[in-house]
């Protein structure tokens, strides 16, 4: 039984991390309110004044922030799409007895360690450049025209480039979990005379919904706030065809300096993640028993 | 009860996970491969696979350039600083919930992750201006600090996570068997609880280590860790295939080994425990 007084030294250890994580919610997140409703330009200083919802009305009625805003889900979702049915896929295959797993394993998971700013580079250059890209010498091979990606389609080549680092990791959550499957209870499954998709359909899948959902909110969190490759390989452009939130925002404030519009669309681009993380918690909280 | 597997099955398997393994893995391989061509080669048509004059001379080039070994050095002291300093201060907290859990202790604990859930973005501006203030723009410490604020939420459930498995009957023995307070965190809890502690620091080395958002947009020259170093071959001047890989190679090749070793635990700490 905890006692009175190992309450208060409970209390005393938590405070440090409660304290400096509520001043990084707090003051940053104040600041970015204030701002948003300032006339905020970087480059005149001290011509600061109040303008209310202005920004907003800017930020919000600028045709960029619905492309940015559909953009966001789209390479969130696609991401999600790809790496969460290729990870099932993926796992399943992993998951059964073949030669050399300890090496196909690490070659597997190897893409999720390669910093945003390398893969990008490399993507980018090695593989989609129209004219020395290895995709490029491949499409020649078989007489076909090159594409060139990251100008006819930025946005699926960047969700190519993100799914490529998200699907090892992925596929080695599912396929530790997959691994965690009661053998026998497939094999009694097995002499039910249940077929391979009814296996898949009523026991696997449900066993590996919990890390599922695990999957879908670590990436979620993550892929939000996609930046490192889209500043590397297409600036968002070509137009606004690959700008996300999160690069809109950033283009707003440190590219053309506006801070009041940058901030205005840092407090939208929270309040929507805010919603998406409301549906995750409830589910990361009812799977998780902390 | 063992399965009989198919001979012809299992080639048939085998054969698919190697053709997909290599094929994710490739990207890497290529670069690694480009690193060691010259520029020529690195460009040649048709590319050449292994049958090429191998050469060191990239890597050279890369440290010439500009200053490798000082970004390599930035991103060590930024992805460990920010790491130890997030532990510091993460173990009394994961530690006091784990054993001493009070009614809001999950709640605290759900707070802590929300705060994930803020888009760096929707602060870049005032971290940006207060660091451009007081002067922490483009320094080692101003990102070991806002690298360990991002990660300390994860940092804390990782730990809570470990923490919690420790059974609290060991203790309750202990103390039974008349083990001082002092003698039972050295020899009790401290042996159960470095491995855990271990796998959240190497975990949250890969991810302060490979982070972008932070470093491109609060450093310039001098605190630029490898992720920013490696953007600024972006730049059309910087174009050389060869010399780029050879960059990329350097930059990816420490945190991948790490990776590679503490696989198992980066399950576990990244799903805090759900995923066994």
């Amino acid at each position: 039984m905890a006692t009175e007084h190992s309450r208060a030294a409970a209390r005393i250890m938590i405070s440090p991390a409660v304290i400096l994580l509520l001043l990084w919610m707090i003051v940053p997140l104040g600041m970015t309110l204030y701002f948003s409703f300032l006339r905020f330009n970087l480059l005149m200083p001290g011509m600061e004044e109040w303008t209310g919802f202005e920004n907003y009305r800017y930020f919000l009625s600028d045709p960029a922030f619905s492309t940015a805003l559909i953009n966001t889900l789209l390479l969130v979702g696609g991401v999600l799409l790809i790496t969460v049915i290729g990870g099932t896929l993926l796992a399943l295959l992993l998951d059964q007895d073949f030669f050399g797993q300890g090496v196909v394993r690490i070659l597997t998971i190897a893409p999720f360690f390669v910093m945003p700013t390398v893969s990008a580079l490399v993507f980018k250059n090695m593989f989609m450049n129209p004219v020395n890209g290895l995709f490029a010498h491949i499409a020649g091979v078989f007489g076909m025209e090159p594409i060139d990606w990251l100008s006819q389609i930025p946005l699926l080549s960047i969700t190519l480039m993100v799914s490529w680092t998200w699907l090892p990791f992925a596929t080695l959550i599912l396929l530790t979990a997959l691994q965690s499957l009661d053998r026998e209870q497939i094999e009694a499954s097995e002499m039910d005379g249940a077929g391979p998709f009814s296996r898949f359909f009523y026991i696997i899948v449900p066993h590996l919904s919990r890390a599922g959902t695990v999957v879908i909110l670590i990436e979620t969190i993550f892929l939000l706030s996609v930046f490192a490759e889209i500043l590397v390989t297409t600036n968002g452009g070509p137009g606004n065809a690959s700008t996300n939130l999160t690069y809109l925002v950033y283009a707003e404030s440190l590219l053309r300096f506006d801070v009041g519009t940058g901030a205005a669309g840092g407090v939208v681009a929270i309040i929507l993640a805010n919603i998406v993380a409301i549906f995750l918690m409830r589910m990361i909280g009812k799977n998780l028993d902390a | 009860m063992a399965r009989k597997v198919k001979k012809s099955r299992k080639l048939f398997v085998t054969a698919l996970a190697w053709i997909i393994a290599l094929t994710l893995f490739f990207p890497v391989l290529w670069t690694v491969l480009t690193s060691f061509k010259t520029e020529a080669e690195a460009v040649a048509s048709p590319p050449s696979f292994l049958f090429f004059d191998w050469t060191l001379e990239n890597y050279a080039a890369v440290q010439e350039r500009s200053d490798y070994g000082r970004h390599f050095m930035n991103s060590v002291v930024i992805s460990v600083g920010s790491t130890m300093l997030g532990l510091i201060i993460a173990v009394p907290a994961a530690w006091a919930m784990a054993f001493v859990p009070g009614k809001r202790t999950k709640d605290v604990l759900m707070w802590m992750l929300s705060t994930k859930m803020l888009p760096p973005v929707g602060v870049l501006i005032p971290i940006y201006l207060i660091f451009r203030d007081i002067g922490l723009l483009d320094t080692r410490i101003g990102l070991v600090i806002v690298l360990m604020l991002i990660n300390l939420p994860i940092i804390v459930w990782m730990l809570y996570t470990y923490f919690k498995e420790i059974p609290g009957e060991i203790l309750e023995a202990a103390r039974m068997d008349g083990a001082s307070l002092r003698n039972e965190i050295i020899y009790v809890l401290t042996p159960m609880a470095v491995p855990g502690i271990a796998s959240t620091l190497l975990l949250n080395i890969i991810l302060a280590w490979n982070e972008a958002f932070w470093t491109l947009n609060l450093t310039a020259a001098k605190a630029a860790p490898l992720t920013a170093f490696i953007a600024s071959y972006s730049s059309p001047e910087g174009l050389f295939y060869a010399k780029l890989s050879a960059a990329s190679t350097m930059a990816i090749a420490p945190i991948m080994v790490m990776g590679w070793f503490s696989q198992k635990q980066l399950v576990r700490g990244l799903t805090f425990g759900a995923v066994k």
